[in-house]
């Protein structure tokens, strides 16, 4: 019982040289198929190296293009060559100049013996693979492809879109359904002698030189109409990004790809001396005798993959800087903007500190400094409180605070008399909170000893800035959780939203809750508001306050908050 | 993008090209090694002033990445920094005297040097002070990084300058020749930057850091640009259009994902504050040959008078790469 190995060699002949002595001098017979763009000195000096070898043999040179049917031919003339030279090789796999073996090989041969009737050829119909690259699937099987994918794309494009347009299709012989799996195969000597002997190959030959990529789909289709007994796992472990390339593993993979208990990995760098000094080597290894597990590079590469398509949301840097609406999301996490409170209850900051576990800032797009928790000049990730610097650029701020306290809950002041820049980006944002309490910012006013006509002036400056803020989070595109209670609800029914806010952001000890803070006076406030009515102003953010008497808390008006979104 | 932005783009390429043409005389060939040049090398070109002490480390450094060969342009060194790179085996340099501003900062002297002997290799462009580190550096050369960006198809590398500190006063540090900086310097601000896109080249335009907290507070927009483009397959019709910020053609400058995802990415550790940086802003500032009228350079020196501190509560002691892919600073991309 024997292994034979395929080999197709293009480049990096010393690595090869390496890998052939290696196979061969454990009694493993290799064909080699080296590229015909080798030059003729090197290829005579890789031969000459391998001249010692006896079971060695080179086969018929040809030069082969990715994803052409070249390499099917290639590995077609060497396997005839190995089945015909090599008759006691039972099982026969094709491997690359840069597939490195990582168990010993007598333990591949045993694995191999006690499997002999069985072919490792991933294999699978195309409806159900995903990895179709250029989005073309049974396309590959049904259109033709005389154009190179690599050096002629645009031809290729347009042959591809023409032969779509007037619903061009060939048809599948008679006998075949196409499947698709990795091009590293190990198949039996019956299996592929029947493929390579079949009476209607120059049939099938004929077919597959213009189907795309038949590397990937010559082999697994025709097993699948000769082999008794498919495994449909390629023994070579292999992982491609996400443009359809094979990974390359380096000497930091050293213990991933020893703990996979893989037989051959592909493709291991060049240069990786640390992986084919070990893995090449003679010295005993622990035999294992166990399956192959490739689950934990499996993650790094899907991981890998993901971080390039999906990258970390929330997060703008050097190489991830989103189009408007491609960011996933604005942010990194959840935050709760706070609109209105800390102008009506004494304390408001330090009181929802106490009670609540998250960071609870001041109003962070106040004019004059960003107003950090506990009045601190700077913040993680070194932010500073300096109002220049952040109102260069608030959308950074913002995004970056959430940023670098990622695993903190951020809770902010907002309101009409600081930076407006961030309405969208905030209503945009799915991680946003916003609870308003719709003109709060009258109650400093109120409280405040300037002149009446300056007042007059805020008033209606900032009763408009609220309103086209309001606007924005009920508009369409918003995307932010918001609630809105005008002055009037709230202060008629605190508890409830206040509920709302604390139960949304989490309360230190759950439970019930804790002692309210302390309302500012509001006696006469709504002859405040009636005397900016008659100075020709109107206040309406707030509510209905009549002028007469004072509105005093109660739960009998109660009626439900509304939701935006 | 429309015919006419692309041919005034590809005007002021080729003007590009033609001064750096012009401005090739005013280079004196010194020691001229490029014959050592293989199929393959990565180069690595430098423009360097009375920076001798920091040259045994960086050679060092970039050596150990695996860099092959190292252009320098001495621009009027007085400190015998040339006298030491001409005699190093893996050194070719040039010596001017000519102004460093009127040559755009040094760009078209590296830019003619660029077009004569970078075509067709990797070529990493960097200031003495600047230290390129990339995913995986502590166990893959730069040649795996180069390697998997040419299967990638990838011709551009983006950095971030990420501005190096120590922790209490500058000038209390002594730094000694062939030391690593970082011993010294090795605090950075992890979260504080803003970027944005530049309309005319496409490229990102990324400010903030301890620079922008410390002396730009009060005229934000006046910060220093920290993204670079520093390693790139170079080809003869490339240029730089301002120092190693943006390239054209423009393509060259698409070293970020616009659709979510993250491209590999570095950092360039910027080994500026250390005890060697209030004597240079004063010399600096006195040859006026910088950048914005020297702006950055008074700048500095009104902050240094006193001797300032540029570390705070939340400043970053520095580890190593993983530390900085993990902030955010910097990312792998889809290379595992």
């Amino acid at each position: 019982m024997s292994l034979g190995i395929v080999m197709l060699v293009h480049d990096a002949l010393d690595r090869a040289e390496q890998l052939v002595r290696h196979w061969a001098t454990h009694d493993c017979p290799v064909v080699v198929h080296v590229d015909a763009y080798v030059t003729q000195d090197d290829f005579a000096n890789f031969t000459a190296a391998l001249d010692d070898l006896d079971n060695v043999r080179f086969c018929k040179r040809r030069h082969c293009e990715w994803g052409t049917w070249s390499l099917v031919a290639a590995s077609q003339t060497a396997s005839e060559a190995m089945l015909e030279t090599f008759p006691d090789v039972q099982h026969v796999l094709l491997a690359s100049g840069s597939c490195l073996p990582l168990r010993p090989i007598s333990e591949m041969r045993a694995y191999l013996s006690n499997r002999s009737q069985t072919d490792f050829i991933e294999s699978a119909t195309t409806e159900d693979v995903p990895w179709t690259i250029g989005g073309l699937d049974i396309e590959r099987f049904t259109l033709r492809f005389p154009f190179s994918w690599k050096r002629q794309r645009r031809l290729f494009d347009y042959y591809v879109s023409i032969q779509r347009k007037l619903d061009l299709k060939r048809t599948i012989p008679f006998g075949l359904i196409p499947h698709l799996g990795s091009q590293w195969w190990c198949l039996t000597r019956a299996t592929l002698s029947a493929i390579l002997n079949d009476p209607q190959r120059p049939r099938f030959d004929q077919y597959f030189r213009r189907v795309w990529i038949p590397d990937e789909s010559y082999y697994q289709t025709l097993a699948r109409r000769h082999s008794s007994r498919i495994e449909s796992r390629s023994l070579t472990l292999s992982k491609f990004d996400f443009q359809g390339k094979p990974h390359v593993f380096y000497d930091d993979h050293l213990q991933l790809l020893r703990r996979s208990d893989c037989f051959v990995a592909r493709k291991a760098w060049r240069y990786a001396d640390k992986l084919y000094d070990s893995f090449l080597s003679d010295q005993p290894t622990v035999v294992t005798g166990a399956e192959p597990n490739p689950g934990k590079i499996d993650r790094i590469f899907t991981k890998a993959i993901e971080r390039r398509t999906k990258g970390r949301p929330g997060l703008y840097m050097p190489s991830r800087f989103p189009r408007d609406g491609h960011e996933g999301n604005i942010t990194a996490a959840r935050y709760t903007v706070l609109e209105g409170f800390s102008e009506l209850f004494d304390g408001f900051e330090d009181w929802l500190a106490d009670v609540v576990s998250a960071r609870v800032h001041g109003h962070l797009f106040a004019e004059d400094k960003a107003h950090f928790a506990g009045g601190a000049p700077e913040f993680f990730g070194a932010l500073t409180d300096s109002a220049k610097l952040r109102d260069y650029n608030p959308k950074a701020f913002l995004t970056n605070l959430i940023w670098n306290t990622r695993g903190e809950r951020q809770c902010f002041q907002y309101g009409p008399s600081d930076n407006q820049d961030l309405s969208w980006v905030m209503a945009k944002d799915t991680n946003a909170r916003i609870y308003v309490v719709s003109g709060a910012w009258a109650v400093p006013l109120f409280h405040s000893n300037r002149n009446f006509s300056d007042i007059r002036r805020e008033a209606a400056r900032l009763q408009k800035l609220e309103s086209e803020h309001l606007t924005v989070l009920r508009s369409g595109h918003a995307r932010a959780r918001t609630q809105i209670w005008s002055l009037a609800d709230f202060v008629l029914n605190p508890t409830e939203p206040l509920q709302t806010v604390l139960d949304d952001i989490g309360l230190r000890q759950p439970g019930a809750l804790p002692k309210l803070p302390k309302m500012k006076p509001l006696q006469g406030f709504g002859q405040f508001l009636q005397d900016l009515k008659n100075q020709g102003m109107h206040p309406y953010l707030m509510g209905d306050f009549p002028a007469g008497h004072d509105l005093v808390p109660t739960a009998r008006i109660q009626r439900k908050p509304y939701l935006v979104k | 993008m429309g015919v006419w932005t692309s041919y005034r783009l590809r005007l002021k390429r080729k003007q590009c090209h033609i001064r750096a043409f012009r401005k090739r005389r005013e280079l004196t060939e010194i020691a001229n090694r490029t014959g050592a040049i293989k199929q393959g090398d990565i180069l690595c070109f430098s423009t360097i002033r009375n920076e001798c002490i920091r040259l045994p480390y960086f050679l060092n450094y970039y050596r150990d990445l695996g860099v092959n060969h190292f252009l320098f342009v001495d621009n009027g060194s007085t400190d015998g920094g040339a006298e030491y790179l001409a005699d190093q085996a893996d050194v070719s340099l040039w010596s001017t005297d000519a102004s460093y501003k009127s040559a755009n900062f040094g760009v078209h002297w590296t830019g003619w040097l660029q077009r004569r002997y970078a075509h067709g290799h990797w070529s990493l462009v960097v200031d003495p002070d600047e230290f390129l580190v990339y995913p995986f550096c502590d166990t893959r050369p730069l040649r795996a990084l180069t390697d998997w960006l040419d299967t990638s198809d990838v011709r551009s590398f983006g950095v971030m300058l990420l501005d190096m500190y120590p922790k209490g006063p500058m000038h209390s540090l002594t730094y000694a020749a062939g030391q690593n900086p970082f011993e010294l310097a090795d605090w950075f601000d992890c979260g504080n930057y803003s970027i944005s896109k530049n309309p005319k080249y496409g490229n990102l335009w990324i400010q903030g850091g301890p620079r922008a907290r410390a002396f730009f507070r009060d005229d934000p927009e006046k910060a220093p640009a920290l993204n670079k483009i520093p390693l790139v397959k170079w080809k003869r019709n490339y240029t730089y259009v301002s120092s190693t910020h943006a390239l054209l053609p423009r393509g060259l400058n698409l070293v970020y994902d616009q659709w979510g995802g993250e491209k590999a990415s570095g950092c360039l550790l910027h080994a500026k504050f250390l005890d060697t940086f209030k004597e240079k802003s004063i010399e600096e500032l006195k040859r006026g040959q910088h950048y914005a009228n020297s702006h950055e350079y008074r700048a500095y020196h009104d902050g240094t008078n006193e001797d300032t501190d540029l570390w705070c509560d939340w400043s970053e002691k520095y580890m190593n790469w993983r530390q900085l892919e993990m902030l955010g600073l910097m990312s792998k991309g889809n290379w595992a």
